[in-house]
This record gives C-alpha cells, sequence and structure tokens, in this order.
C-alpha cells in the first residue's frame, strides 16, 4: 500500500496550468450575454501527469480484489473477467445513444433481450425487466410492482410487507419509499423466518399484508427450508412474496425462485453477474416476475419480433424507475458472462462457492463461535467476542495487517459480534487456508497480547478514524 | 471451468474436511423436488467466442463516433480524455468494494471527496453525495426529500418542459404519496407556488434547451415558503451562472457529460447537491475529512445515520450501490479539465450551436425557436421531423430528436445539439443534409 | 446507570421534569449510554405541539439513530440550541446541560402516569 499522505488536487493546483487540449474553435464566435455569465470558477489547475500521478497514488491506498482476497459477507465480492471490460468498451455500445431508434441501435436490443431471456430462464421467472440500476432499486420497482398489482384488484388497503429481522436496511427503507409500511418478522432457532409468528402477523392485519420480502438463502448464510411453506402462508393471506436476489450466487443452477413461490425478485447483477463493484457501483438490478405480475413490469423492454428487436412499454407498466432502459454498461458485462458460463458453469459456481463456505467454517469452528451451526450455503457468520475487551472490530481491524480485507462486521444485526464471511467461488484453496490460519492466529491473539488487535490496524495509510468528530463538525468540501 | 480456481483434487480434500461425500451434500436444505432444475441455457463460450459475438454486435448500432452527430435530448456526445478510461480501469479503483473500511479504501474515499469539492463548486453548492442511478433519479430523490422536508406541504410544481423521461421516472416514484404535481410553462418564475407548496422545480437549460431566468423562480418559491430545486447540465455551469448563485436550495444534474460515454442509456451519473442547511436531509452517501489518532487527515463515510443500513424503515433513501465508478471518471475529468478546460468546452458547445442555429436557420422552410439556449435548440421543420431524422440518420448524419418521439402531436419540430465534438465542416453536412432531406 | 428521581420516565427512555410552569424533556443516561457518542440532536419547532408518544426529534450516533417520542402532551416553549455546536452535552450531562426541550403541557396529569426512577430502573435493566 502507498503509505505517502496524498495533498488534494485543489492543494497542487498551481494558476494557468492545463491537462488536456482542446480543438481550436472554427466557427464565428458568439458573445455570452453578461446577464448568464458567471464569475469565478474555482476548479483545480493541474498538469495531466499530475493528475496522473494523483490517482494513481491514490489507487494504491485501496484494497480490491485484483489485489487481495475480499471475503465480505453480502457482497459476492468475486473475481470479474477482465473480458467483461473489454466488450463492455466497445465503440458500438459506448458511443451509442437511447433515442437513436429501434432501427440503429438492433445489436444493443438484441443484448438486452437475450440477456433479459437468460435470467429470466436462470431465474424461473415468466418475465423481466432491466430497467433497474441496483439491487435497492430493483427491489423499489419489485415492490411498486406488488402495490400496482393490489390497486389494480381494488385492493389498494394492501400496504403492509413483512421483513425478517435478519433482512438487509434496503428492505424495510424500500417498502418506506414505495408507500408502504414495514411489520417486522422475528427468526426461529434455526435461523429462518419463525412460521408461528408469521401467522400471527398475517392473522393480525387480515385484508391489509401486500406481502414478505424475503432473502433465501438469507443473510445468515442459511437456505430457509420452509421457503414453499412460508409461501402458501402468504399467497393464503392475499400476498405476494417478494425474493430478494442478493444472495443468488449461492442458488444459480441450483434452485429457480420462481418456481418456489417468488412471485417478483431481483438479482444484483453487479454481485452473482460479475460487474466490477467499481469502489460503489454501478450495478444493475434485473427483476424477473410470474405470470399474474408481468404486466406490471417497468419498462421500456425489449422483445424479438421475427429477427427484429424493439422495445415496448407493458400494458399496466409501474412506469419508468431510471431514464431509458437501465445501466447499459453493466448488462453487457453480465451478458459475456452469462454466455461464457453457460448452464453447466452456473451449476459449477454455486457448487464452489457453497464448498468454499463451508471449508472456511468447519476450519474456524473451534476458534470462532458460529451462530448457527448447522450447514450454510454461500456465507456464514461468526462472533467476534473470543476474549474478554476484544470486539469484532478489533478482529476485523487486524487482519487488515494480515493483508486480508475484512469480512461484514455487525451484521446482520441479530447476531451480536457478527463477522459475515462469503469467499466466493473464484477464490482457491490456498487462500482460504491463509485466510483461515490468519483469523485462527488473531484468536490466539486476542487472548496473549489483546493490545495488538486493539491497536491495528498499523500497515495502512492511515489508522482508525474519529469518526465521532467527523460526523459533529462535517467537512465535506475542500476549503480554501 | 472458467473463473473456479480450485481443481478436483482441491475440491475432494475440500469436502473430506467439510465431512460429505460429496458437493451435492451441501444444498439438501432446497426442496428435493426443485433441487438441480434444468437450466435451458446456451452453451458456455470461451473468451474468444465471446468477444467475437460481441464484436458483431456491437457492430450493428449507429454510433456518435462514425457520424455526424447532433442527438442529445438527454444524452450527449462530449469529448473524453484518454487518461479518464486509463485511471478509472485501474483494478484497485475498479474491482474495490464500497468504501466501508475507511483504512483500506484512502483511495476511493478521497476520490469522492475531491469529487464532492469539484461538483460542489461548479453546481454552487455546499454538500454534494457521492451520486445516484442517473439524472432523472437523482431529481426525482430530490424531489422526495423536499416533499419530505415539506411537511403538510403537497404540491411539487414541474416545467411542462422538464424531459419526458424525468417526468415519468417521477411520476413512478411518486405514485403511492397523496401529492400535487402541478406544471407551468417557460420559466419557473410562471410557477404559483403557494402554502401548500413544497418545492417548484426549475430545469436549467430546459429539454428544449432553453435557459429561463432561474432567480426569479427562487425568488417566488422562497416567498412561499418552499424550496426551489434545479436540474442543471454542469458542462454549461462552467460558463453560466451556477444554480446556487441563483437561489437554488438543491441542484441535481446528469454527469454523463463529465467523461463518461452515452452507453445507450447508462450507467450514467446523478449528481445532487443541497445547502448546508439541508445536508441531513440528503440521500445517498457523503464522505468527510475525519483525523486518526495521530492527526493524519483521513477520509471516510459520515452523516450515515440517514442511510438504509442504519436507519431501516425510517432511511432518507434505499439508495445503497450507487454510480461509484461512474463518479470517479467524472472526477478525474473535471481534474483534467480543471478550470481552463471545463471553460473552453462549454465555450466551443455555446460558439458551435450559436453558429449552428444560424446556419440553420437560413435554410428555406427551417425555424429556429426564439430564446437563449446553451448548446441545444428546436428547430421547426416543413417536412415531418421523424422523416428527416429516418433518412440521415441511414447517411450517417444523425441531425436530432424529432419531438414526435415524446409527443406525438409535435410532428414537425426537431430538436438539434451541437457539442465540442462537431467541427465546422461537419455543421455544413447537416445543414446541406437538412436541405437535401425536404427536396 | 444514572437517575435522576426528580424526573419521570417512558420505557422508550425519554425523561420528564417538572420545571416551574413547563417541563424538562431529554433522554436518560441509560439512552445516552447505548447510543454511545452523540453526534447530533434533532430539535422540534418552538410553538409546535405533540401528543404524548409522537416522535418530535432524533438523537443521532455514528451508528445509529434513535427517535424521540413525546413524554407529555404539549407545546414545545424552549429548545436547548447549545446541542447544535456541542451535542456531546447529552452525553456529558443528559439531565443537566444536555436537557433537549421545554413543553408547557397540556394534560400536566400524564406526568404522574409516567414510570418514576425506580420503576424506570428496573425497565432500562431489561435492555
Amino acid at each position: 500500500m502507498n503509505l505517502v499522505p496524498e495533498k488534494l488536487l485543489h492543494e497542487m493546483s498551481s494558476p494557468g496550468r492545463i491537462a488536456v487540449s482542446l480543438p481550436a474553435c472554427d466557427v464565428p464566435e458568439t458573445p455570452v450575454p453578461a446577464g448568464l455569465r458567471r464569475g469565478d470558477l474555482r476548479l483545480p489547475e493541474l498538469d495531466e501527469l499530475s493528475v496522473v500521478r494523483h490517482f494513481t497514488r491514490l489507487s494504491q491506498k485501496n484494497y480490491s480484489i485484483d489485489t487481495h482476497f475480499y471475503p465480505l459477507g453480502s457482497c459476492t465480492m468475486k473475481y470479474n473477467p477482465k473480458v467483461n471490460e473489454l466488450v463492455a468498451n466497445l465503440h458500438g455500445w459506448r458511443d451509442t445513444h437511447p433515442l437513436i431508434g429501434d432501427e440503429f441501435s438492433q445489436g444493443a436490443l438484441e443484448l438486452i433481450y437475450k440477456l433479459q431471456e437468460g435470467l429470466r430462464e436462470i431465474g424461473g421467472f415468466a418475465a423481466a425487466s432491466l430497467q433497474p440500476a441496483a439491487g435497492a432499486h430493483g427491489e423499489l420497482a419489485g415492490v411498486f410492482i406488488m402495490r400496482a398489482y393490489h390497486v389494480a384488484r381494488g385492493e389498494a388497503r394492501r400496504t403492509k410487507i413483512l421483513i425478517p429481522d435478519s433482512a438487509h436496511g434496503t428492505n424495510p427503507a424500500t417498502c418506506t419509499m414505495a408507500g408502504m409500511t414495514t411489520i417486522p418478522l422475528p427468526s426461529d432457532a434455526e435461523g429462518g423466518v419463525d412460521l408461528h409468528a408469521l401467522q400471527v402477523a398475517l392473522d393480525s392485519a387480515t385484508g391489509e399484508i401486500a406481502g414478505i420480502m424475503i432473502t433465501n438463502p438469507n443473510t445468515l448464510g442459511l437456505f430457509d427450508r420452509n421457503i414453499e411453506t412460508i409461501a402458501k402462508m402468504v399467497h393464503d393471506a392475499g400476498g405476494l412474496v417478494y425474493g430478494d436476489g442478493a444472495n443468488m450466487n449461492a442458488v444459480t443452477g441450483v434452485f429457480k425462485p420462481g418456481l418456489s413461490g417468488i412471485d417478483v425478485m431481483h438479482f444484483n447483477l453487479h454481485k452473482t453477474f460479475s460487474t466490477p463493484h467499481g469502489g460503489g457501483g454501478p450495478g444493475a438490478g434485473f427483476v424477473g416476475v410470474g405470470q399474474e405480475l408481468m404486466d406490471f413490469l417497468p419498462g421500456p423492454i425489449a422483445a424479438k419480433n421475427g429477427n427484429k428487436y424493439a422495445l415496448y412499454m407493458p400494458s399496466r407498466s409501474i412506469g419508468s424507475v431510471k431514464s431509458f432502459y437501465g445501466n447499459f454498461g453493466v448488462l453487457v458485462r453480465a451478458y459475456a458472462y452469462m454466455r461464457m458460463l453457460g448452464a453447466e458453469g452456473f451449476r459449477r459456481l454455486a457448487e464452489n462457492a457453497v464448498l468454499n463456505a463451508n471449508y472456511i467454517k468447519v476450519r474456524l469452528e473451534g476458534h470462532y463461535k458460529v451462530k448457527y451451526p448447522r450447514r450454510c450455503m454461500h456465507e456464514f457468520v461468526a462472533m467476534g467476542d473470543i476474549a474478554p475487551g476484544i470486539h469484532t472490530l478489533d478482529i476485523a481491524k487486524r487482519l487488515i495487517d494480515y493483508g486480508f480485507h475484512p469480512p461484514t462486521i455487525y451484521f446482520p444485526l441479530i447476531v451480536p459480534e457478527a463477522i459475515m464471511i462469503e469467499p466466493t467461488e473464484t477464490e482457491n484453496k490456498e487462500t482460504l487456508d491463509a485466510f483461515v490460519e490468519v483469523m485462527i492466529k488473531i484468536a490466539d491473539e486476542a487472548k496473549t497480547t489483546p493490545d495488538l488487535l486493539h491497536h491495528s490496524p498499523t500497515t495502512t495509510p492511515i489508522g482508525r478514524l474519529d469518526e465521532v468528530g467527523a460526523a459533529r463538525n462535517p467537512v465535506l468540501c475542500f476549503k480554501g | 471451468m472458467p473463473f473456479i480456481a480450485n481443481s478436483e483434487a482441491d475440491r475432494q480434500a475440500m469436502l473430506a474436511t467439510v465431512g460429505v461425500s460429496s458437493v451435492e451434500e451441501l444444498f439438501t436444505d432446497i426442496p428435493a423436488s426443485k433441487r438441480f432444475p434444468k437450466l435451458d441455457l446456451p452453451q458456455g463460450l470461451s473468451e474468444l467466442e465471446i468477444t467475437r459475438e460481441l464484436e458483431s454486435m456491437a457492430a450493428k448500432n449507429v454510433t456518435a463516433s462514425t457520424c455526424a452527430w447532433f442527438l442529445g435530448a438527454g444524452a450527449y456526445n462530449h469529448f473524453i480524455p484518454a487518461a479518464v478510461g486509463a485511471i478509472a480501469s485501474r483494478g484497485e479503483f475498479l474491482t474495490a468494494y464500497t468504501p466501508y473500511q475507511p483504512e483500506v479504501s484512502q483511495g476511493t474515499l478521497q476520490a469522492i471527496f475531491e469529487y464532492q469539492s469539484m461538483a460542489a463548486e461548479l453546481l454552487g453548492m455546499e454538500v454534494v453525495n457521492a451520486s445516484h442511478y442517473d439524472g432523472a433519479t437523482a431529481l426525482a430523490e430530490a424531489v422526495l426529500m423536499a416533499f419530505n422536508q415539506g411537511g403538510s406541504r403537497k404540491k411539487v410544481f414541474l416545467p411542462e418542459t422538464l424531459h419526458p423521461e424525468y417526468k415519468a421516472v417521477i411520476g413512478t416514484y411518486f405514485a403511492a404519496f397523496d401529492v400535487i404535481m402541478a406544471e407551468y410553462q417557460g420559466g419557473p418564475a410562471n410557477a404559483a407556488p403557494d402554502a401548500d407548496t413544497c418545492c417548484v422545480v426549475a430545469s436549467y437549460p430546459d429539454f428544449q434547451g432553453e435557459i429561463h431566468d432561474l432567480k426569479a423562480g427562487a425568488d417566488r418559491a422562497h416567498t412561499a415558503g418552499a424550496l426551489f430545486v434545479v436540474h442543471a447540465d454542469p458542462i454549461m455551469c462552467a460558463i453560466l451562472k451556477s444554480p446556487g448563485e441563483l437561489g437554488a436550495d438543491i441542484v441535481t444534474a446528469e454527469g454523463q457529460v463529465l467523461g463518461n460515454a452515452m452507453n445507450f442509456g447508462g450507467p450514467w451519473l446523478g449528481m445532487m447537491g443541497a445547502t448546508a442547511k439541508l445536508m441531513r436531509k440528503m440521500p445517498g452517501r457523503i464522505v468527510g475529512q475525519a483525523q486518526d489518532h495521530e492527526g493524519r487527515r483521513g477520509f471516510v463515510l459520515t452523516l450515515t445515520a440517514r442511510e438504509q443500513h442504519i436507519r431501516r424503515e425510517k432511511a432518507v433513501s434505499n439508495i445503497c450501490s450507487n454510480q461509484g465508478l461512474v463518479m470517479l471518471q467524472a472526477c478525474v475529468y473535471m481534474a483534467l479539465m480543471g478550470k481552463r478546460g471545463l471553460q473552453q468546452v462549454a465555450g466551443l458547445c455555446w460558439n458551435k450551436a450559436h453558429y449552428a442555429a444560424t446556419e440553420i436557420g437560413k435554410v428555406p422552410g427551417f425555424k429556429v425557436r426564439k430564446g437563449e439556449f446553451f448548446k441545444e435548440f428546436v428547430v421547426s421543420t416543413p417536412i415531418p421531423a421523424a422523416e428527416i431524422t429516418q433518412k440521415l440518420s441511414r447517411r450517417c448524419i444523425v441531425p436530432g430528436l424529432a419531438l414526435s418521439k415524446y409527443d406525438p402531436g409535435r410532428t414537425h419540430e426537431l430538436l438539434v445539439c451541437v457539442t465540442e465534438m462537431s467541427t465546422k465542416a461537419q455543421i455544413e453536412l447537416l445543414v446541406t443534409g437538412l436541405a437535401e432531406a425536404t427536396k | 446507570m444514572k437517575i435522576d428521581s426528580a424526573a419521570r420516565y417512558q420505557a422508550s427512555h425519554e425523561f420528564a421534569r417538572k420545571d416551574g410552569t413547563v417541563f424538562v424533556i431529554g433522554i436518560s443516561d441509560h439512552a445516552q449510554e447505548a447510543l454511545g457518542d452523540i453526534v447530533f440532536v434533532e430539535l422540534p419547532e418552538v410553538g409546535k405541539t405533540f401528543a404524548k408518544g409522537q416522535s418530535f426529534g432524533v438523537v443521532e450516533s455514528v451508528k445509529a439513530a434513535s427517535d424521540l417520542y413525546m413524554p407529555i402532551s404539549g407545546t414545545v416553549t424552549a429548545v436547548n440550541d447549545a446541542l447544535g455546536g456541542d451535542p456531546a452535552l447529552v452525553n456529558r450531562d443528559c439531565y443537566g446541560l444536555g436537557w433537549i426541550a421545554k413543553v408547557e403541557a397540556t394534560k400536566a396529569g400524564e406526568f404522574e402516569g409516567l414510570l418514576d426512577a425506580a420503576a424506570y430502573e428496573k425497565e432500562a435493566g431489561k435492555d
């Protein structure tokens, strides 16, 4: 890692420098009216090499998949094939415009259509839209669909959505954004939805239940064996079942959610379907639905008529959730990945993701408590209270000193001191073994030399930051 | 098998450690009748084969790199310096996660802080967040923010000339809420905000390229106790007054123009800024400056109590994954362009668009609509504009957007966009093409 | 856990204490400790009326945010503006300098219905 402090661009600026060359104006000039004209523009002035070095040095202050193991639970930080980048950056995609018209964008429409159909098949759905730009955006589209379905049936009263307490924060936040209210559901002793509590909740709001949002496998990395029972109970109460596809990496080619009672579901294309995370995005959020909901999908959607491709709006669409047709560049990567894997590849990826997680889990048991010690899927949740005064945060920070990105910590909220580990299928056994050895070593250090943990990390450009000070007196821009 | 590291021997060893004899045994929680279904997908391809397939598919599209290009309407063809892609494709940026662990994410965090700083300056805002999915969702969330801030105020004023895609997205986002969407014609001074109004929205410029008086609109909104929300072209803001200077409380923008390709509609960059007073009500990730125990400067995600992972159903938005890498490209673009480069780009757009408007206005039957504009303007055409776009696009001159696309009644209007990418020769080609198309 | 014996409490950890003609409202020591370092307090508007149990503000730490529920129906007569510059006052002195709002009660009788110090101590102990 690059440990040298890096100045801000504004601090490096020197008046008169420029990092780009633009063509001279080859037309007669028109003056900008004084009333419209802006005064000073305080952007930095730098030469090209300084800008390139600045950002290159900054990049060296990051951990990334290309440089480090990243066992970040619930985030599916797998290796993304480099060919994805190559094919996504072809001029034929980059330089084409969403309003050029169907006749002039047949290649782009063909790709959207084929990806839509392939993902639909993987999920077992009747129809799909690729418009949402991220997982949470797919959730939003999905809950809008649920609402529109109930309203169309004259059941606008159905505004309550059940959410297990192990769910991602995006689930309840999405419901609020879609004008729904949430009912939290407790988990049972096995980490799944508590069926008794589910029945009580359904009975408590007869005629008002819009549905349930369920993540399966859930955020504990456990597959809910009762999924079909849960779906039936919710359907019997007049509700719909939303599937959060955040953990689809565990079950591609193994389980089709659409065939087990899931009515509407999103996939995170930037996780399971291999677009690099980009330090926060962009992603894409495919939404698949069963027969009853297909007319409500957001659009436009691609269709094939003869050998031509076209866009259309479903008849009772919730409308557009984004301008145009989704994060197309992400769709190109997902398509390339899907075509390279084929049916066989998708099953193998899930098998290996699950095997890798179980391998780490078995090797760590005895050193760390695992909240639900049954067999896991693609991830599992351990606990960090391994010695007096040691917290999960200390273990996470100590891992950094050994060259590993920390797992997801303090999530799910229902496990105290949670450490959520997801290795993905792209890591080899040596990497998994090295990680396990370090985790065991840290467990020893926690007992013998706890200060090492409290003071870590020490190998990074900065130590633990004063987040309290940052939030009390926010400095959110360069102040010259 | 592609992208799976372990060999069969590794797998056998691992299965033994786990204590199962086959990998199938790991999936027994899944209902037996639903386990391992048939997947009807084509056979997997090699890297070489998929590259060839996608190259030939991509070649079927008409692109700005091979045509004289005058189509804008929300997606713009601007110059992207080579260094933008070179930096954004570095694996350390490309394959990093959201910077929740600041000690190993200072690169991403400082880049976001730099972006926030430069975008805030450009838009005239005090706080800018780390991105939304695109300009339309940024604006929809800005209106939602104003609506939630407004308490009992239920009315939103939108410009009639807001981009139709944006109007559609706002409509979708508000489907479940008890809101009154009112429209005004022309500039925001024509809105009639009252005690029931939470915000007045203005587009700078509007969908038809026209620049309206924002100041008067801001004053009216503020007098009524409403917020003033502006959606702006960030390149234009390099030479024209910023929305903040003109009184905006919240500003959104489509940041695609800042170093990002058109990509058939995405990924783009939703920008959002606000006044300091509103910062704790703003959606999206925000990076702040912090110190470590040794007093070293670092950067960290801050004000997180607004967000879904902490606040759940009470969060200000559900946004999680954003457009991080696109934001990085915009950040590098602004750094490279700097003050003078961005002013130069904006100046070229202004001059070339005004030149093109003058020349098109000389073609018999074509008339350029009156009003101030930056890089885009409406031309009334003697024959249906859709016929012109069809004819000329086949000759690799893409003349603009026929407005009938969004309003079937407006058959004889063409929205023309000219940026720094168009040469004088290409503008002349367009002018000749328009004349020929009507013959 | 420190308890102000003159105050009465809600199970959601807000307290009310009679101060002349008004009630001082804040959060308990147990609540501030559970939240950790407080970074921001969203204050209600002076003049606004709240029913008992209605949400009137938010207390934020770095990793959590907690809504404030009014322990007693009434109109806000004053808010503690000092919290804007120094929200940590709530951590340092929640019953004193870290007060949040003052309320003129419309149903002063509700005060008697709140938990007294001993009952609250027992309630908070369950967390």
